[in-house]
């Protein structure tokens, strides 16, 4: 199948081994249409690579929540494929995969503890709690919230909240965490430092995060890669590297590189909106 | 002890105390007046002659006590099973709702004393405590299913999301997501299903008539036409103590299953 390049601008080809070539999710001509009408999706290819850190931006309504919920597996596609060229297919043939789901929302269980919550992937596959209470409490150890196993959810903060729910994502250690505006709900402070713990997180580790945002800024300071959406239809209209190296921290959000490539998203997504201004 | 720790004891005693002080008061002007004026006994009996009727009867009240509080349990306990169960058949199947759901309305818009009759003849009056329950369940279990059906519902989409992305079965859908998610729903409609069962028994009894019931209802129906006021005030408290006892348990039930985590449960911290 001829794989078209939407990047006229793509700077940067990565430095991959020959196997790592394949991508970890193809997305191939894949359009959604609701039963309503509205067009969701229209024509959308996209490759993505293990690792990277992949945002998708754009204005509301163009579907980027709707390419994470399609990779996920939740609700069908109208047209075109999603392949998961490197997963494992059960015995119909459906791809195993293997990804964690943070939504906007902490999405957790008021009537667990914060360790039931995490247990959740575990618990639903037959794992015992005694087996995967190593992982649980590791997980939670990267979050910096081990203290808080045995807490409510109504007892902690949002950005606490947050943070159980990444853990719960990453617990499985899973090749793809799809997160989908995660931190659009809590204040700037918060969401900077949660910013900075999920960099922390992905630093070196052989793992791909799709982040869906609507801020030009919070997709520079975290991606290496940043694909801008429009609306009516959803599809994409730029692919730009972020060609600054990780660790990332408060030098890099000053720096003349994080300034061009705010410059140049905010340009793409000006250029994406030409004609729905006046929908804004 | 804090100020505001202070407040909230003296509150929770004038909680306790206004409304015992209001009764002992009313109680007293009621003793009073029968006296002053020398009401007659089968008007209005005083209070200490419905305690002394209440004592006096205690054993044969006791016996009546306990067949209407079995009937009451009984009914409950159906109308809980039966309400989740079929709570959770309407939610596992959208026919089987569509075609069942007019009619557990129809049962619950129908006055019961309206169809006790009809249910008395069907069961037969030697099997009245049959009937008496099968009037009883109608009563209790509508709180109950639509309680339950909305709390299934009610559980978060998202988790919901979260849950098929798991690969969860239906079954671990079901259990580990929307029962825990319509516990607080049930346990309110237990709340309100243990006063109708209540009701329900009592006004069964009531329609199931003379001869035949051995409840505390036919014990107000009996000592009324043998003009003993006294004891019907007698039994009539012993009702609305099983009413209150019925309504603390739930209460408590309710606040044991969530005061670790549902709202309603929790105290405001402010």
């Amino acid at each position: 199948m001829p794989r078209r390049n939407v990047p006229p601008d793509r700077t940067r080809t990565p430095v991959t081994s020959p196997a790592a070539k394949r991508p970890l999710v193809a997305l191939e001509g894949v359009s959604k249409t609701y039963l309503n009408g509205t067009v969701a999706l229209s024509g959308v290819d996209l490759a993505i690579r293990r690792p990277e850190f992949l945002s998708l931006l754009g204005p509301s309504g163009c579907g980027k929540s709707t390419i994470l919920r399609l990779i996920a597996g939740l609700g069908d596609l109208t047209t075109g494929r999603i392949e998961w060229p490197r997963a494992t297919h059960d015995h119909r043939g459906r791809p195993q995969r293997d990804l964690g789901f943070v939504f906007q929302e902490p999405t957790l269980m008021p009537w667990r503890t914060v360790f039931g919550n995490v247990y959740l992937p575990f618990r639903l596959k037959g794992v015992s709690k005694r087996e995967a209470a190593p992982r649980i409490m590791a997980a939670l150890e990267r979050v910096g919230l081990a203290a808080f196993a045995g807490a409510y959810p109504r007892e902690l903060s949002g950005g606490m909240k947050m943070r159980v729910s990444i853990a719960r994502a990453l617990v499985t250690q899973p090749s793809v965490l799809l997160m989908d505006e995660p931190f659009a709900a809590l204040d700037e402070i918060t969401r900077h430092r949660l910013n900075d713990d999920l960099l922390a997180l992905w630093a070196g580790q052989d793992w791909t995060v799709v982040f869906v945002t609507h801020s030009v800024y919070e997709s520079v300071y975290l991606s290496d890669r940043i694909i801008v959406m429009a609306p009516r239809p959803g599809r994409i209209v730029a692919d730009i590297a972020v060609d600054a190296p990780y660790p990332r921290g408060e030098a890099f959000r000053t720096s003349a590189l994080y300034n061009e490539c705010c410059r140049q998203v905010s340009a793409a997504l000006r250029d994406a909106m030409a004609g729905h201004e006046h929908e804004e | 002890m804090n100020p505001a720790e202070a407040k909230r004891r003296r509150d929770r005693l004038m909680q306790f105390l206004v409304p015992l002080v209001l009764g002992v008061a009313v109680l007293g002007a009621w003793e009073f007046l029968v006296h002053f004026y020398a009401v007659r006994p089968f008007v209005l009996p005083a209070p200490s002659r419905i305690w002394a009727a209440l004592l006096a009867d205690l054993p044969s009240l006791a016996a009546s006590t306990w067949v209407t509080l079995s009937v009451t349990m009984m009914a409950f306990f159906l109308a809980l099973t039966g309400g989740v169960a079929l709570a959770i058949l309407f939610t596992q199947s959208r026919p089987v709702e569509m075609a069942l759901f007019p009619y557990a309305v129809i049962l619950q818009v129908t006055p019961v004393v309206a169809i006790a009759p009809l249910i008395l003849i069907w069961v037969g009056l030697e099997n009245i405590t049959t009937a008496l329950l099968i009037l009883a369940w109608i009563v209790a279990f509508f709180p109950i299913l639509s309680n339950t059906t909305l709390g299934l519902r009610s559980a978060d989409h998202n988790l919901l999301n979260l849950f098929q992305i798991y690969g969860a079965s239906r079954w671990q859908v079901l259990t580990q997501l929307q029962l825990p998610a319509a516990l607080p729903y049930l346990l309110a409609g237990m709340k309100i299903s243990g006063g109708l069962a209540l009701i329900g028994a009592v006004v069964a009894e009531f329609v199931a008539g003379s001869g035949t019931g051995t409840g505390l209802a036919w014990r107000i129906v009996e000592s009324g036409n043998r003009l003993n006021i006294a004891r019907m005030f007698a039994a009539l408290l012993l009702l609305s103590v099983m009413g209150i006892v019925i309504f603390f348990a739930m209460s408590g039930l309710q606040w044991l299953l969530l005061r670790k985590w549902h709202e309603s449960a929790v105290r405001r911290e402010n």
